[in-house]
């Protein structure tokens, strides 16, 4: 069974592809890091997949109803927008309008085990758009988490992190991941990325160069070709260590 | 719980100020009784033909501001958001402004709320037309300050081809705003569109709320766009369009009012909706018995007023918002 299915998606803008025929098949357990440079269409894949902008192609998400796609994915965006001055917690409860918005039991029991994932509960009270810009990107994936769906989609969703908050937020995905959900996200870390990702698939110029386990995907050619540096990938007790010794020019 | 309580607690008693206050002063027992239709047939009239209309166009036209702004600001996720945004209370007015120039407005009492309706529907039409079938909040602002913008031109237009002079000092007073020498037609006629714009909105509470987190958070948790800008438009549309063809421009009410209740309700922009009608509601019959109060003789124009609280209030938004700014 897969939570998530692409094939052939395309997005053209004018009369460049940004997406080129992708094909894409996510399943149950799955963290997948979704990596590549500026520009390569990391976003316009992510959210074309959850049908939030015309894509040629099919994308199994893209045509469900909007009541049953919120209950099948929760999106990340790369934004991190709170337009009003709510309580963290009433921000963390957003994530229930999938399920009706009720005060019903189970809502609450969702958004309190959301916010104690993130470690949330403690200000829960505080005014959201106070905090600081890690704070605020730990309430947003709680509001994800609180959806509580078979997969999360995810933007850049440890940019802006100081390296410890990044750490938790990808070992928590990879919890969600082992305990049977599937994880998409758009990353940078490379590191990061082929020490808790399950699969990588690298995206260049609108097409997939590469998708595989980490330690197959991160080849020194592939990081030279696509992302312009000088890498490797090395086998510590920790997991695959990933080592940039410098960038290409040109 | 205790902020609606509170509000209706302000807005009850400001209804029958707004009843009690006038040219003549009443002894409140004599015109209670005289409301119900008893005691004196001067008295029966002044209360039930004036007051009562005034009083309840007042609370009306309140609340339709107060709820038609928290709306907009909520669609457009923008505190400096009011509900004449889209170009409806600008197409109201060249619709009222049209009606006074070419006499029907003197020939047929409806005539002027009419032409003032008529002009709030067809700046919906105009702007859902120019936004585009997925064009988002954008692409409706763009659209707004067009259609804005074409019925202002359009409005001097008249203005300055008026060959009447007492037309055009007509239209200067109307577009300023007012609830004076209103009549139950009136409540008549905007009332039933006011209502029906409320409808509209009412179940937008969740979406708005799903908006907070930006358009393609709403839309990745079922909300749907298309239909929530349509009703957006349609409802804030019909209060704007409703309270502008029966007291003018009434500006301001729609902005201020969904700010000083936002930190009250903890920024739930569905929440502010209701209590934002009840705000707006004590602001107006709150400024409409002020109006008769400071200049009686001189009939102080409400929009006048709520104007001139509104901008320094405006500009205080502002400064605040500068200095949040890093």
């Amino acid at each position: 069974m897969s939570l998530m299915t692409l094939s052939g998606l395309s997005v053209h803008r004018g009369a460049s592809a940004v997406l080129d025929g992708i094909d894409l098949t996510v399943g149950p357990g799955e963290f997948v890091g979704l990596l590549g440079p500026n520009g390569a269409g990391k976003t316009t894949l992510l959210r074309a997949a959850m049908g939030l902008l015309p894509a040629r192609g099919t994308a199994s998400l893209a045509g469900l109803a909007p009541m049953a796609r919120a209950r099948r994915a929760a999106y990340l965006p790369q934004g991190r927008e709170i337009a009003w001055p709510m309580p963290v917690g009433a921000v963390v409860a957003l994530g229930r309008i999938a399920h009706g918005e009720g005060a019903a039991p189970r809502d609450r029991a969702a958004t309190e085990a959301a916010m104690a994932a993130l470690g949330l509960t403690a200000i829960r009270n505080r005014d959201a758009t106070s905090l600081s810009g890690g704070e605020q990107a730990r309430v947003l994936i709680a509001r994800a988490l609180a959806q509580e769906t078979p997969l999360l989609i995810a933007d850049e969703p440890i940019a802006g992190l100081d390296p410890a908050a990044a750490i938790r937020v990808m070992a928590l995905f990879s919890d969600l991941a082992r305990q049977g959900r599937g994880v998409v996200a758009a990353l940078h870390d490379l590191g990061l990325a082929a020490r808790h990702c399950t699969r990588l698939v690298v995206l260049n110029r609108g097409r997939i160069a590469a998708d595989g386990p980490p330690e197959t995907v991160l080849t020194p050619e592939l990081m030279a070709c696509v992302f312009g540096i000088r890498a490797r990938v090395t086998d510590a007790p920790e997991g695959p260590f990933l080592q940039v010794l410098g960038c290409l020019d040109g | 719980m205790r902020l609606m309580a509170g509000l209706w607690l302000l807005v009850l008693p400001l209804c029958a100020a707004s009843l009690l206050v006038g040219a003549v002063w009443l002894p409140p027992g004599a015109a209670l009784t005289a409301l119900f239709g008893r005691g004196d047939p001067l008295l029966v009239l002044v209360m039930q033909e004036l007051r009562l209309p005034r009083a309840i166009l007042g609370a009306a036209v309140g609340a339709a501001l107060g709820l038609a702004g928290a709306a907009m600001q909520g669609y457009l996720r923008n505190p400096l958001a009011e509900p004449g945004l889209i170009g409806t209370s600008a197409m109201a007015s060249l619709g009222a402004v049209l009606a006074i120039q070419t006499g029907l407005a003197a020939a047929l009492p409806l005539a002027l709320p009419g032409a003032a309706l008529a002009g709030a529907g067809l700046s919906v039409v105009l702007v859902l037309a120019m936004a585009g079938p997925r064009g988002g909040a954008l692409a409706l602002i763009l659209a707004g300050i067009a259609v804005s913008a074409l019925a202002g031109a359009l409005t001097s237009l008249v203005l300055n081809l008026s060959p009447n002079p007492f037309a055009a000092n007509e239209i200067v007073f109307w577009m300023m705003g007012s609830l004076a020498d209103r009549s139950m037609l009136h409540v008549q006629i905007a009332l039933p569109v006011m209502a029906a714009g409320v409808l509209i909105l009412w179940p937008l509470g969740r979406g708005l709320r799903a908006l907070s987190l930006g358009e393609d958070v709403a839309a990745s948790m079922g909300i749907s766009l298309p239909r929530l800008r349509l009703r957006l438009a349609l409802g804030t549309a019909a209060l704007v369009g409703g309270a502008t063809a029966v007291a003018g421009a009434i500006g301001f009410v729609g902005l201020v009012v969904p700010h000083l209740l936002r930190r009250a309700v903890g920024g739930d922009p569905g929440r502010l909706m209701a209590a934002s009608a009840l705000g707006g509601a004590a602001m107006v019959l709150a400024a409409d018995i002020a109006v008769r109060l400071i200049l009686p003789e001189r009939d102080l124009k409400l929009g006048v007023l709520t104007a001139l609280i509104g901008a320094p209030f405006f500009l205080h938004l502002i400064l605040r918002l500068r200095r949040q700014m890093p």
